[in-house]
């Protein structure tokens, strides 16, 4: 891979912060095609830019760590329950090999719960992962980001949930539908405690997680090029038949209908969630680093 | 019977609805409340106000229609965004002057479609779900035919939950979870097992309350008993302070899933 690395473009990244520089990257493919402009990039490139296209500015995904980095302070985010993991609750045929198989990704669940601070501002952070099937919700889901309420609520922090799942964990059958609920309470208490939720939803939010925790935020923020929907598209194309418009569920669809406060691009996520903690009196006299 | 039979049992088109239940609980005494003051009435949610012995009560159910020109007028049981917030609001209603409320459902999931998704179907979901968890007065949920997930959860956040005895509750259609899962929907009856979803399987994981027998050929008893063992439930939550009642439904849906940490 040295081989290629002297060939990488100068561009507007050059001016993107050190910690994003120095993550040591070991690309499986030299080239991503975007699929907004069909553009070949660099993956390096795509990367470095938070994992947008430096052509079109199309918002590829990026798994739970990738995110993280790019949201929280460097050396700031502080794990909570990375020791509990899914078990094959029902015995569902074949869940033990798929759940094995996910890990193996390196995810050990569908969502990363946690501490950090946010321009200096503390706050309790869950962001899923779409590398861990598809960020289904299953019931370990719903315990962390149950428990980082409930935690955020103690100590009087705000929540940030940054949502991407295909919906319910079948596999856990009734349990995963059970966690809608029982995540929604946490929220509930959290709220009716004074503090501030933010959702951020992320490519794709869909299923049993709209229909619970990433709808429920004060603010709701979007990114460009997520798909947010309840039922997905393929689902409501069976139903009615009919092929579905271009831009029906897309963020910029549900900022119309009324659905999320604003569409924020990545590159202006983090500072946006640090003014909006700020508005709301976080981080009173901790300086921004 | 095999899950799937169950499952198919749950959804013959021939059993009784939310029309039947109320009709025999609370006869004349029911008065039908329309409309979600914000954009229309769903008449796959049927609700009102009824006296349950002495007690009022609201009544909210999903309705799948009871032949084909009323499944097609109530959409087949398949609640629109309007069809919850008609439900939320009366539900708040219900909180407002401290009457119990009761629910029935029936219904294979929300409505997937273009106007369902335009008026914020997860949104009108997600707000139910959230407000239930809080609301100050006692909430019983009887599941009596499908329950088909977050469609039958935005009616099921309650103090107690039960099913008839025919009755299923699942994340997804067992057909739904097969062609997912395996490409096969065929395989339907394998996923109906798996998924656990009858009300034996749900009583056993701890996720309802109580079974409803269904003896099948004297309704009338079926009926009578029913309405004893709901009013007894209601009279006994009723007596609780709103602090009881809803920390107590705060915990019961806290404890389903909560694993031990692996040392």
């Amino acid at each position: 891979m040295d081989l290629f690395s002297f060939k990488k473009p100068k561009n507007e990244l050059e001016s993107a912060p050190e910690e994003y520089q120095n993550t040591p990257f070991i690309p499986e493919e030299m080239w991503i095609k975007c699929p907004k402009c069909n553009t070949m990039i660099l993956t390096t490139d795509m990367e470095e830019n938070l994992h947008i296209c430096t052509k079109c500015g199309h918002h590829f995904r990026m798994n739970a760590k990738q995110r993280i980095r790019t949201l929280a302070d460097e050396d700031t985010f502080v794990e909570y329950d990375s020791d509990i993991e899914s078990t094959h609750i029902l015995d569902f045929p074949g869940y033990d090999k798929k759940l094995e198989k996910a890990r193996e990704k390196g995810s050990k669940e569908s969502v990363i719960c946690g501490e950090c601070k946010i321009g200096g501002v503390d706050t309790v952070m869950c962001v899923m992962d779409s590398g861990f099937m598809m960020g289904s919700m299953g019931t370990v889901t719903g315990e962390k980001i149950t428990r980082a309420f409930e935690y955020a609520t103690e100590k009087e922090l705000p929540v940030i949930v940054c949502t991407v799942s295909g919906g319910a964990r079948m596999q856990e059958g009734i349990m995963s539908l059970m966690q809608m609920a029982k995540t929604s309470g946490a929220v509930k208490r959290h709220s009716d405690a004074g503090q501030l939720y933010i959702t951020v939803l992320t490519d794709p939010t869909t299923g049993g997680v709209t229909a619970s925790f990433a709808m429920e935020g004060d603010i709701i923020l979007a990114e460009p090029d997520t798909l947010v929907a309840f039922a997905g598209p393929r689902v409501i194309e069976q139903t009615i038949r009919q092929k579905l418009p271009k831009d029906f569920q897309t963020s910029e669809f549900v900022l119309q209908k009324g659905f999320v406060d604003a569409v924020v691009s990545r590159s202006k996520l983090k500072s946006t969630l640090e003014k909006l903690l700020r508005i709301h009196g976080y981080g009173g006299e901790v300086s921004a680093q | 019977m095999t899950a799937y039979e169950k499952v198919l049992a749950a959804r013959d088109a021939k059993k009784l609805t939310t029309v039947d239940y109320i009709s025999h609980m609370f006869g004349e005494s029911f008065f039908e409340l329309h409309g979600d003051r914000r954009y229309a009435d769903d008449k796959a949610v049927i609700a009102g106000l009824a006296m349950l012995y002495d007690t009022p009560v609201t009544v909210i159910g999903l309705e799948k229609g009871r032949n084909t020109k009323e499944r097609m007028e109530r959409n087949f049981g398949q609640a629109h965004p309007e069809g919850y917030r008609k439900a939320l609001r009366l539900m708040k209603q219900a909180e407002k002057f401290h009457r119990p409320v009761l629910c029935f459902v029936d219904t294979s999931g929300a409505y997937p479609g273009i106007g369902a998704e335009e008026r914020g179907q997860g949104q009108a979901i997600a707000e139910n779900i959230m407000e239930m968890m809080t609301l100050k007065t006692p909430i019983l949920t009887v599941l009596i035919g499908e329950g088909g997930s977050g469609g039958a959860l935005a009616l099921a956040v309650a103090d107690e939950v039960w099913m008839m005895e025919n009755s299923v509750y699942s994340v997804i259609s067992p057909e739904g979870c097969a062609s997912i899962l395996w490409k096969d929907s065929t395989k339907a009856p394998q996923a109906a097992e798996a998924l656990k979803m009858t009300a034996q399987d749900l009583f056993d994981l701890g996720v309802v309350e109580r079974i409803i027998r269904q003896p099948g050929a004297d309704d009338t008893a079926m009926f009578e008993s029913l309405k004893l063992l709901i009013s007894r439930t209601l009279e006994k939550n009723l007596a609780l302070s709103a602090d009881e009642l809803t920390e107590a439904r705060y915990e019961r849906f806290r404890k389903i899933g909560c694993p031990q940490e692996n040392k």
